[in-house]
Formats: C-alpha cells, sequence, structure tokens
C-alpha cells in the first residue's frame, strides 16, 4: 500500500497524457472533419455532390431527337428503333452542346460486326453473319438501311450525299 | 429523507428531460434522413432508390457497355467497372464453369466453342451490385464510401485513404485501386447522369436492351413490370449483400 502511495506520482502523469491524448484527438477531429459529415450516414455528404458535378460524355437519346427529329420516323417499326443513337454513333455530348463539333461517321462495316459477328455464345435468335462468307464482307450498308436493317438499300442519292 | 426526496425529484426531472430529448432527437434525426438540401434543383436523393436489371438471354458479348464506361468514366486501360463474362457449361458441371473475360469483353468476343457439344454458352455482363446491406461501406475505416440515400455506392476520393480493405470486402470483386490516385475506385452507376435524368453508360450503349436502369420509387418506371414478369436472382444471394442488381436467366453456375 505504501508502494502505491509513494508512486501515485507516476499514475497521475500516466492519466494526465491520456486526457490531454483525448482533448487533442477531440481539438484535432472537430478541426478537421467537415462540418456536416454524418449527417446522413458515416460519410461526408459532400461527396455526393462530387460524384453528380462531373459533365455527362454521352448525350443520350432525347438530345439527339431534338435536332435529328426525322429519325424517328426513318427507324419507326424497325428492330433498330429501341437502339440508342450513341450505342453506334458514339459519345457525342460535344456536338450536342455545340453542333459545329463534328461526329465521326461510323464505319459501316465494321460497326455492324461489333453485334452481328456470329459466336455461339449469343442468343439463338439473334442475327448473326459469317463475315467470311456473307456477302464476302462488303460494306452492310449496300444492302441493308443501318437505321431501318428491314428496308432495302438507301437511295443512291442518299449514299452519295452522305459521301 | 429530505435528502432521499430532493435526489428523486432529480431523478425524476433528468428522467423526464431525457425521455424528451430522446423524442426530439428521433424528430431531428428523422429530419436528417429526409436529406440535405440539394444543389440540383430537380433531383431529390430521397424520391429515388436506383436498381438495374439484366436479362442475360438478351446480351449478346458486344462490349458496348464495357467501352462505353471507360469512355464516360476514365476507367484505366487494366481496370473496368463494368465487364463481361463468358460462360461455358459442360453439360451436368455445373459446379465447374469455363469463365473467361478477355480484356473485360472490351474487344468484343472471338469465337471459341463450338456449337452442339452437350454444353452451353452464354455472356453475363457484371458491375456493382449497388448492394443495399454492402459489404464493402461497412468494412471503410474512414467513410470514404457509402450507400447513397438514393441507393447508390459512391466513393470519396478526397477521404479514400488506400487502404483496399473495401476491394477485398467486395464479394463480387467490383472495386480496384486507381494507381494515378491511389484511392479507390468503381462503378458509379454513373451517378453525374442519373441525377439528371440520363440513364447510364453502359445502359445508354447497350443495343439490345439487356441491361436497364430502374427508380424502384418510381410507380411509373418499366423495372416494375420486368420484376413482375420475370424470375429474377441476384448474384451470391446467400451473402445477404441486399444487391439491386437484377439478373433474368441467370444460370446456377454463374459465380
Amino acid at each position: 500500500m505504501r508502494h502505491l502511495m509513494k508512486d501515485k506520482e507516476h499514475l497521475f502523469r500516466m492519466a494526465a497524457l491520456f486526457v490531454g491524448g483525448i482533448v487533442l484527438f477531440v481539438i484535432v477531429r472537430a478541426v478537421m472533419l467537415p462540418k456536416d459529415f454524418g449527417k446522413l450516414g458515416h460519410y461526408r455528404p459532400g461527396a455526393l455532390e462530387d460524384n453528380a458535378k462531373r459533365v455527362p460524355v454521352f448525350a443520350g437519346k432525347p438530345a439527339c431527337l431534338e435536332c435529328h427529329t426525322d429519325m424517328i420516323e426513318r427507324q419507326k417499326g424497325s428492330k433498330h428503333a429501341a437502339i440508342n443513337c450513341e450505342a453506334c454513333h458514339w459519345a457525342l455530348s460535344k456536338h450536342a452542346a455545340d453542333p459545329s463539333v463534328k461526329p465521326v461517321r461510323p464505319d459501316a462495316k465494321a460497326i455492324c460486326l461489333v453485334c452481328h459477328t456470329a459466336n455461339v455464345a449469343k442468343p439463338k435468335k439473334f442475327p448473326q453473319i459469317d463475315p467470311k462468307t456473307h456477302m464476302e464482307g462488303g460494306p452492310c450498308n449496300e444492302c441493308h438501311q443501318p437505321h431501318h436493317p428491314e428496308k432495302g438499300p438507301e437511295k443512291p442519292a442518299v449514299q452519295e450525299a452522305k459521301k | 429523507m429530505s435528502e432521499t426526496k430532493s435526489n428523486r425529484r432529480e431523478f425524476l426531472a433528468t428522467g423526464t428531460q431525457l425521455v424528451l430529448l430522446t423524442g426530439a432527437a428521433a424528430v431531428a434525426w428523422e429530419h436528417v434522413m429526409a436529406g440535405s438540401p440539394e444543389k440540383a434543383p430537380n433531383y431529390k436523393t430521397t424520391e429515388h432508390w436506383w436498381a438495374m436489371t439484366i436479362d442475360i438471354e438478351k446480351c449478346i458479348g458486344c462490349g458496348n457497355c464495357v467501352r462505353a464506361c471507360k469512355t464516360e468514366n476514365d476507367v484505366k486501360e487494366e481496370f473496368f467497372r463494368t465487364w463481361v463474362e463468358r460462360y461455358h457449361v459442360e453439360g451436368t458441371e455445373m459446379e465447374r464453369p469455363e469463365v473467361d473475360s478477355p480484356n473485360g469483353g472490351f474487344d468484343g468476343f472471338r469465337e471459341k466453342y463450338k456449337a452442339g457439344e452437350n454444353s452451353k454458352n452464354f455472356f453475363v455482363p457484371k458491375l456493382c451490385n449497388h448492394c443495399s446491406h454492402s459489404p464493402c461501406t461497412q468494412v471503410c475505416p474512414v467513410g470514404a464510401t457509402f450507400e447513397s440515400p438514393d441507393g447508390v455506392v459512391l466513393a470519396d476520393k478526397t477521404y479514400c485513404v488506400g487502404c483496399r480493405y473495401c476491394v477485398q470486402a467486395c464479394p463480387y470483386g467490383c472495386r480496384y485501386i486507381d494507381p494515378r490516385t491511389e484511392t479507390v475506385d468503381k462503378c458509379s452507376l454513373c451517378y453525374h447522369r442519373i441525377t439528371k435524368g440520363l440513364t447510364t453508360a453502359c445502359c445508354e450503349t447497350c443495343p439490345t436492351g439487356t441491361r436497364k436502369l430502374g427508380d424502384l420509387k418510381n410507380p411509373a418506371d418499366p423495372i416494375h413490370e420486368f420484376l413482375q414478369s420475370h424470375k429474377v436472382q441476384v448474384l451470391k444471394p446467400q451473402m445477404a449483400t441486399g444487391s439491386k442488381l437484377y439478373y433474368n436467366g441467370l444460370d446456377g453456375s454463374v459465380r
């Protein structure tokens, strides 16, 4: 007992250290944590805005149809009508924001083969071709309209104008 | 005696205060849970609960989703926020499927198997399951990843210390450390798009309608009709992660 009394100063010092440490932790935490941390959960609500503030690269079909109003009619009744424009024409938010930014026309052969090259893992119902045997792999749009594949080729004048 | 009485009075007063305060705190908490005032004018996090349906019977393995995700989200070459796997199951070998995903399906799939070999082949697109009881957010020591009020598992890059706990905790392998920042990166369900009324980049470019983003809190969303008319399953249901990725036609061999 006497020993304990003699050494109690150590205990006090240790306790002081602990208290000091805890106080320091509380102060540093209060300074460093954003004010709203934990408001919605154990995270910083500002992270929601950080994630949301980026600018989309794909514009989305509604943006395309704002100007290209004829496409609804041209695709009507086609299997391709449900496909969004940017699935083939790719990311065009820059073009949607400023029409003077011209998009690159997709390669009429390569773009079709992305989907329609035969593969046993594809659903049986999905139309597939072997590019080596099917018309020896000529440009597909000579026979099929990309926007309406059930129809025959586009009029030569239309194709010419596109070139 | 008088001392005891005053003690009792004090106890009662404190007790009443506590009970009242708890009630007040509950009300305040409810208010907090109702969401913070958003910056985006028309988007309220509490009005949405995002999920996705994936119809395996429609997937053609074209890789459009993988490429679109990389274009939209600046995902580094050898990493994937979404990828497509090809399954090859012979006969009854459900336990030992052959799975491959060359470059995550980015370049499509070259023919590898032959038809009619007493086997089946199919594609399975994968991405973050945006679990409502996600193991990955539970292990984060700094609150750098979380489930948002609208049901999206997000990462906070400014808070992440790169400890990799969440990468190991995700049972679906959907997280990676971006070597450019040494912080975690994952599918954000295109949070910057869905909060602006657009769909995700993968759904936008999916040519067959395999993937469809849905808002479970919107009664008019077609996702409800899909969930009612299809037999759907989530990945690894035994792990009770509350996954919100609903697969139609999910084979038992899929891991």
